[in-house]
């Protein structure tokens, strides 16, 4: 007989996969477009594709299947580099991500998890 | 055994092996991204056998509605066969009538060789002299009468418009066009019938607005429909007489005629953004329909969404004017 123990449940099963990436994404997209630190990023994009990807980045935050790599992050983000994307942007993303989880009622402890995996692309998005 | 067939393309998928690998493993030319079923890039439609229901999470329910799935995500139980998103093919109809539903509203009834097969709201490409193509909404609903019913289009006067100018100064009843498609993923689809619709559009972008909120009420859409149609001044509303017979004979159907200038006589008065702030300032669980002008499209859809509306619950088209 087979147990499943705390640790075989992976962050995105925890969190509720992709139902969770659903249900955080509008809040999330939300979150950023009214956000005066970050907003003028998101200006003139494509909504259905911007949300695309947003959902790509709330899956790979989540611990969820992804292909992204170093240089897709360094690619993707280029063009925000030139508009002045820095330190303080990241830290609100990091920050407004928390936020829409709280509010959809995860626990702090998870939301601490999806915090440093989002962390952990920093160097990345700021091509350093 | 699963197998996947797309245009001249068999694919036997090894066990395992989603359709877009088997797909792209035998050639086929198929975009893909994230190769996790969130970008969306590969998305196809299924013309036979049995989608599973992962390949379709996070679609458009109307997507659903009309078989498109993602192929990265699909691990078919049988044989599925399937076609790029978007292909369409063309059939004969005559211009049965023409009549005029204001001074730059033009109405034309067309009926197919074929019956077509459509939603409410979608859109047609009328082509004329295999070479003239453009694309306009129908206002019609399927089954409305007989078993191949007339198909209506709204036609704008555009300035020297090859096909409007056509259609508003020489067509007549009888005459032959060709029609492509239906279209386009803005219509109503049935079921979650609790969600009260915000229907917005300017100009003829009515057409489908008429046509998807006559649908729901039709498919006895139990919420709140609520319709606004927008123009610079009273001279470009039309169906007035006919949404008030609608909204009397409805008690769950509302509709607002709003212009720029020049109001009254159960007119709004002032830009369409202001209004909707005021009487729609939260959206949650509604589902949003917004028809028109592509810049006007594009704020709405933004302001709607950030007002509550789910992205999947959000539809629009953008009216791209050609000469």
């Amino acid at each position: 007989m087979h147990i499943m123990s705390a640790a075989t449940i992976t962050l995105y099963e925890q969190l509720g996969g992709a139902g969770a990436v659903e249900a955080a994404v509008d809040r999330f997209y939300r979150k950023v477009l009214t956000d005066a630190r970050v907003s003028r990023f998101f200006e003139g994009v494509d909504m259905d594709r911007q949300r695309a990807k947003q959902k790509g980045f709330l899956t790979m935050a989540f611990g969820g299947p992804h292909n992204y790599t170093g240089k897709d992050m360094r690619t993707g983000h280029a063009p925000l580099l030139k508009m002045g994307l820095d330190d303080s942007h990241v830290d609100a993303i990091i920050e407004l991500l928390g936020a829409t989880l709280r509010e959809m009622g995860v626990a702090e402890n998870l939301i601490s998890q999806v915090a440093a995996i989002a962390e952990s692309t920093r160097n990345d998005v700021l091509n350093r | 055994m699963s197998v996947v067939h797309f245009g001249a393309i068999r694919s036997d998928l090894q066990p395992g092996e989603s359709a877009l690998d088997g797909l792209l493993r035998n050639g086929a030319s198929l975009a893909y991204a994230c190769k996790a079923g969130t970008c969306g890039s590969c998305m196809v439609r299924a013309v036979s056998g049995p989608v599973p229901a992962r390949a379709q999470v996070g679609l458009k329910d109307s997507w659903k509605a009309r078989g498109y799935f993602l192929p990265c995500v699909c691990h078919p139980e049988g044989d599925l066969v399937a076609e790029a998103a978007g292909s369409d093919a063309r059939v004969g109809a005559a211009i049965r009538s023409l009549k005029l539903l204001s001074a730059d509203v033009l109405r034309v009834r067309l009926v197919c060789d074929t019956p077509l097969d459509f939603h409410a709201g979608q859109y047609l490409t009328v082509v004329r002299e295999r070479s003239l193509a453009r694309s306009y909404s129908i206002a019609s609903l399927p089954g409305d009468v007989g078993e191949n019913p007339e198909v209506e289009l709204h036609i704008r006067r555009v300035a020297n418009g090859r096909m409007s100018g056509w259609l508003f100064g020489n067509a007549g009843p009888g005459d032959r066009v060709e029609v492509q498609g239906p279209s386009g993923e803005c219509f109503y689809v049935a079921g979650r019938q609790h969600m009260p619709m915000l229907l917005v559009g300017t100009g003829t972008g009515l057409a489908p607005l008429y046509a998807i909120a006559r649908d729901a009420l039709r498919s006895g859409h139990r919420a709140p429909v609520h319709l606004v149609h927008g123009a610079t001044r009273p001279a470009g509303l039309y169906l007035r007489d006919e949404l008030l017979a609608t909204a009397r004979s409805h008690a769950n159907f509302q509709y607002t005629a709003s212009v720029l200038e020049g109001g009254g006589d159960g007119c709004v008065t002032g830009p369409l953004e202001g209004l909707l702030a005021t009487r729609f300032p939260n959206l949650e669980g509604w589902r949003g329909y917004v028809c028109g002008d592509p810049g006007l499209v594009k704020s709405l859809r933004m302001k709607l969404f950030l007002a509550g509306i789910g992205m999947p619950d959000l539809y629009s088209d953008s009216f791209l004017p050609s000469a």
